[in-house]
């Protein structure tokens, strides 16, 4: 080979990236076990073992090589401002990783004698409390996975109160139009029928609209605070009321908390039970789409109901310890540990050093970039709401779409200037929506240079729109065919003579 | 109140507040919260007071010295959380800032890292269970067992599930949770009772079984094909490594938990479940899918795929409402597997069986104690101790061991113990000799 095709073949398998039964070659491995060291026993019949085992065979480098420069291909907080609206994609201290690291923390077995494992259960015990504390809620457990499962919990909890108190004909769970996609699912899954009740002009809940649906088959509503549109509503109370008034309990979805942190308490203005998102309002690496936790916290009506394990306190001092329990007519178990509890000692170690001046000042920042940016912003990009945000703005590409450029278009412009575009067609009430949430980490000069990003777009929107429609131009790949993935599903590798395509 | 609260975390200084609050054209922070009800804002709230790192350090580092850890301790607990031994590689690559401070990889030009990753995964874990397309990763092994049976309600349209009593019973009421909520009804039967008739959507199993035994899954199958039902099997991966694949027995549905492959027990999670299925239930899935396609110039990239299953567009009428789930996790299985290749998996799990059958045989030899397992099992026994449960781990703990689950309320004075790699002959040797021990003691 010559010299120049051998540059060429090495700048090759740079920009194409190859998976790992490219790189195999049979007889490597990245790993040696020691040998047994027990008398050798008897091995089952034959026919319950298997013959091959075709997984690649790589050395300790190769794979070393191999998801490092994968990793290279992602935007991530720790490289990228990563405004992705309602996942509050905030710094992720590292002490945090370094605690959960711990062998006290990371090598404990879930089923250990509870004796041996009082440190982790106080963690979680003083974290039930910080979390009570910060929603105002008199109780709470740990043990959702993610906020999807803290939702599934909160209304099997509403459906478990509802026939305890002879109402099982309680069916009817109302969603606003705003919502998440997984409050509707949630309900469903917990054998509700969903009934979608509408915004106003403004962004908060039609009152009037709600007053119409709330009858004697209602079991609750579920709310976002603030809304995925980034606004508080003002009538949050009087929601709470007409929904009480019929019978009914309300469900808050705590997604958008970071706005709240040490500004009001949930329990005051009416929720029965809400879910928090650590991996978004404290912090916790977000890792590609999880780990999280969606602890809830809930009212009096439900502490009954709520599954298990709760952590509780038992005896003073020298006494102390700590018990995991489970609640009287508890909902069950949503999963065979005890919760994410990698995250919730990430959690806990940002809580402590925050302190509530801290975290009041953690909304405080968040709120004020989100404001920064809508100020900064408005005359460019519609703003279907004008008025104050909180933690996020949500702005509509309209203006931009009359020039032939989308909101998709926009977000993938944002890629060639460095930025993680914003969610985008999210919520389904705002056309063309570019929901961006800067968080309260984010420097000023950031934010700065993100508006300028967003002011070349919107000049390049009008002079070259083609520049948009192209883009991303400088990433590993471009636009996907995704109509193409869908309908002809390559879902895993296979070996070259079974390849279909 | 409005004083601010410097802090590393935080990188506004205060001139650049009072900038940024008058292009928004208010006069201090607490301004922009005015949407709130005058009487609910700003309420008293306690928290312990802020730490500084080096006290963070500190204060929690003592909290985890609280904790017995396996390995300091010869621990023989297993019961669906197992410790086997991690590659330094894996913590290395997923603690690199890219793949852990991301988020689902909803753009894709932008994820390709976290996109590959997950599509490996997918690839990994078809290949070890048998099985034709996989997801990317559930809340854990439980919630995938039930999500499973979900499905199988869905793909034959029945709404009746039968489960071995052999089942991990964590995941059995886990399955409570999930199901009857939606009018399933779960039957619990033992293996050599399997009634089923067209009415049924699904027999349960799992591989190896809560006792470490091998269940007859062809068998299972048969029985379950010949009225239209599925089966779906809950198989632990490390078994994987020298067991027939539950795939080439049949199996229709085949989940699990990925931990004893490359994650920590971290007193239970962050795990994640895994979910295959055969190809023609693909769309029936639950979770998030990775497929592979190209881009305009033909070059080979990856997406999230088959998203009309998904909450965030057919919302109540969703396959499942998970969203975010456990990709980090995945992506450290995937690490782990790519490290162990198939020599390294099989090595693993036949060290384990070894070492266990070594165990067994030492343990049923002390007077007074009996293994209770026959057939063929992996790494997990049962015992019927002399001592109840509680006094025999006790006993233990004193001795510097932890000892296997307490199963009494199903099995008279019964332990399941389980050794894996990670124990020595050494301890197990000081196992037995507590044991028997215990036994003596008055």
């Amino acid at each position: 080979m010559s010299t120049e095709s051998v540059a060429v073949k090495a700048q090759q398998a740079l920009k194409v990236h190859q998976t790992l039964w490219d790189i195999s070659v049979p007889g490597r491995s990245g790993v040696r076990l020691p040998d047994s060291d027990v008398p050798t026993q008897p091995m089952p019949d034959a026919a319950l073992l298997r013959s091959e085992l075709p997984l690649p065979e790589l050395s300790e480098l190769d794979v070393v090589r191999h998801f490092t420069r994968l990793s290279q291909k992602n935007f991530s907080v720790d490289t990228n401002f990563y405004p992705l609206g309602s996942c509050t994609m905030k710094y992720n201290p590292k002490i945090n990783d370094v605690i959960a690291s711990m062998p006290g923390f990371s090598g404990i077995h879930p089923l250990q004698p509870e004796s041996t494992v009082q440190g982790a259960l106080e963690l979680m015990y003083n974290l039930q409390g910080i979390l009570q504390e910060i929603t105002g809620m008199p109780a709470s457990t740990l043990a959702p996975l993610a906020g999807a499962h803290g939702e599934l919990s909160g209304v099997l909890m509403i459906r478990a109160y509802h026939e305890r108190n002879g109402n099982p004909e309680r069916k009817v769970m109302l969603i606003p139009d705003s919502a998440h996609g997984t409050n509707p699912a949630s309900a469903s899954m917990a054998g509700f029928d969903v009934v979608t009740v509408p915004s106003d002009a403004q962004g908060n809940m039609d009152l009037k609209a709600l007053e119409a649906v709330a009858d004697d088959k209602l079991a609750g509503l579920m709310i976002t605070l603030p809304s995925t549109i980034g606004l508080f509503d003002p009538g949050i109370v009087e929601v709470c009321e007409i929904v009480h008034k019929a019978g009914g309990l309300v469900y808050g979805d705590g997604a958008n908390m970071n706005a709240l942190l040490g500004r009001v308490k949930l329990n005051d203005l009416g929720f029965d039970v809400v879910h928090l998102n650590l991996h978004k309002t404290t912090s916790t690496p977000h890792g590609g789409g999880g780990p999280g936790a969606g602890p809830i916290c809930v009212g009096e009506k439900l502490i009954p109901f709520m599954p298990s394990p709760v952590v509780e306190r038992h005896g003073e001092d020298e006494q102390t310890n700590f018990k995991l329990t489970s609640p009287p007519n508890t909902i069950g178990t949503l999963s065979a540990g005890h919760g994410n509890f990698g995250v919730l000692v990430r959690s806990y170690a940002y809580l402590r050093a925050l302190g509530i001046d801290g975290l009041r000042q953690a909304s405080g920042d968040a709120v004020l970039n989100a404001n920064y940016l809508l100020k900064r912003l408005q005359h460019l990009y519609y703003l279907p709401y004008d008025r104050m945000c909180m933690h996020e703005v949500v702005f509509s590409g309209r203006w931009q779409k009359a020039q032939g450029v989308k909101a998709l278009d926009i977000s993938k412009r944002l890629i060639d200037y460095g930025v993680h575009p914003p969610t985008m067609y999210f919520p389904m009430i705002v056309e063309e929506a570019l929901m961006i949430e800067p968080t309260e980490t984010e420097s000023k000069e950031t934010l700065d240079v993100f508006v300028a990003a967003m002011e070349t777009i919107a000049e390049e929107s009008s002079q070259t729109p083609e520049v948009l429609t192209e883009a991303p131009h400088h990433t590993p790949v471009g636009r996907l065919d995704e109509a193409r993935a869908s309908r002809q599903p390559n879902v895993r590798w296979r070996p070259l003579e079974t390849q279909q395509s | 109140m409005t004083e601010s609260f410097p802090h590393s975390y935080f990188p506004h200084t205060e001139s650049q507040r009072r900038e940024m609050l008058a292009v928004v054209g208010v006069d201090s922070v607490d301004a922009l919260f005015a949407d709130i009800p005058q009487q609910f804002r700003n309420p008293d709230f306690v928290l312990p007071p802020a730490l500084t790192e080096l006290e963070l350090g500190r204060e929690l580092g003592a909290l985890a010295r609280k904790n017995a850890v396996p390995g300091e301790y010869a621990s023989f607990l297993g019961a669906g959380v197992y410790r086997h031994f991690i590659p330094s590689v894996v913590p290395a690559m997923i603690s690199r800032g890219e793949f852990l401070t991301s988020y689902t990889p909803y753009q894709p030009e932008v994820s390709q890292g976290t996109l590959q990753a997950t599509y490996e995964f997918q690839s990994l874990i078809c290949l070890l269970t048998g099985m034709e397309a996989a997801n990317a990763g559930m809340y854990d092994g439980a919630s995938a067992m039930a999500e499973a049976a979900l499905m199988a309600c869905r793909v034959t349209d029945r709404d009746r599930v039968l489960v071995l009593d052999t089942v991990n019973p964590r995941y059995r009421a886990v399955l409570d949770t999930y199901l009857l909520p939606q009018g399933i009804t779960i039957t619990t039967v033992a293996p050599d009772k399997v009634s089923v008739n067209d009415t049924t959507a699904c027999v349960l199993a799992q591989y190896p079984n809560f006792n470490g035994g091998i269940e007859a899954l062809g068998d299972l199958a048969d029985s379950a094909h010949q009225v239209g039902a599925l089966l779906a099997v809950s198989a632990n991966p490390v078994a994987l490594g020298m067991f027939k694949a539950p795939g080439d027995c049949g199996a229709d549905i085949v989940t699990g938990e990925t931990q004893p492959v490359g994650v920590s027990m971290s007193f239970g999670g962050p795990f994640v479940g895994y979910f295959t299925c055969k190809n023609d239930y693909i769309r029936q899935m639950p979770g998030r899918i990775v497929g592979r396609t190209v881009d305009h110039d033909d070059r080979i990239g990856y997406v999230l795929t088959l998203q009309t299953r998904e909450q965030h567009i057919r919302r109540e009428r969703a396959t499942s409402n998970i969203c975010t789930s456990e990709a980090l996790i995945a992506t450290g299985t995937a690490v782990c597997l790519a490290a162990l290749g198939p020599g390294g998996l099989r090595q693993m799990a036949e060290l384990s069986y070894q070492k266990a059958h070594y165990a067994a045989t030492v343990i049923g030899a002390i007077s007074g104690y009996e293994v209770l397992n026959d057939g063929t099992w992996f790494h997990e026994f049962v015992v019927k101790c002399p001592k109840p449960p509680n006094e025999t781990t006790q006993g233990l703990l004193e001795r510097g061991i932890i000892g296997g689950l307490d199963i009494s309320s199903s099995v008279p004075n019964g332990m399941l113990f389980c050794v894996t790699e990670m124990n020595t002959r050494s301890e197990i040797d000081a196992l037995a000799e507590a044991l028997g021990q215990i036994a003596k003691a008055v």
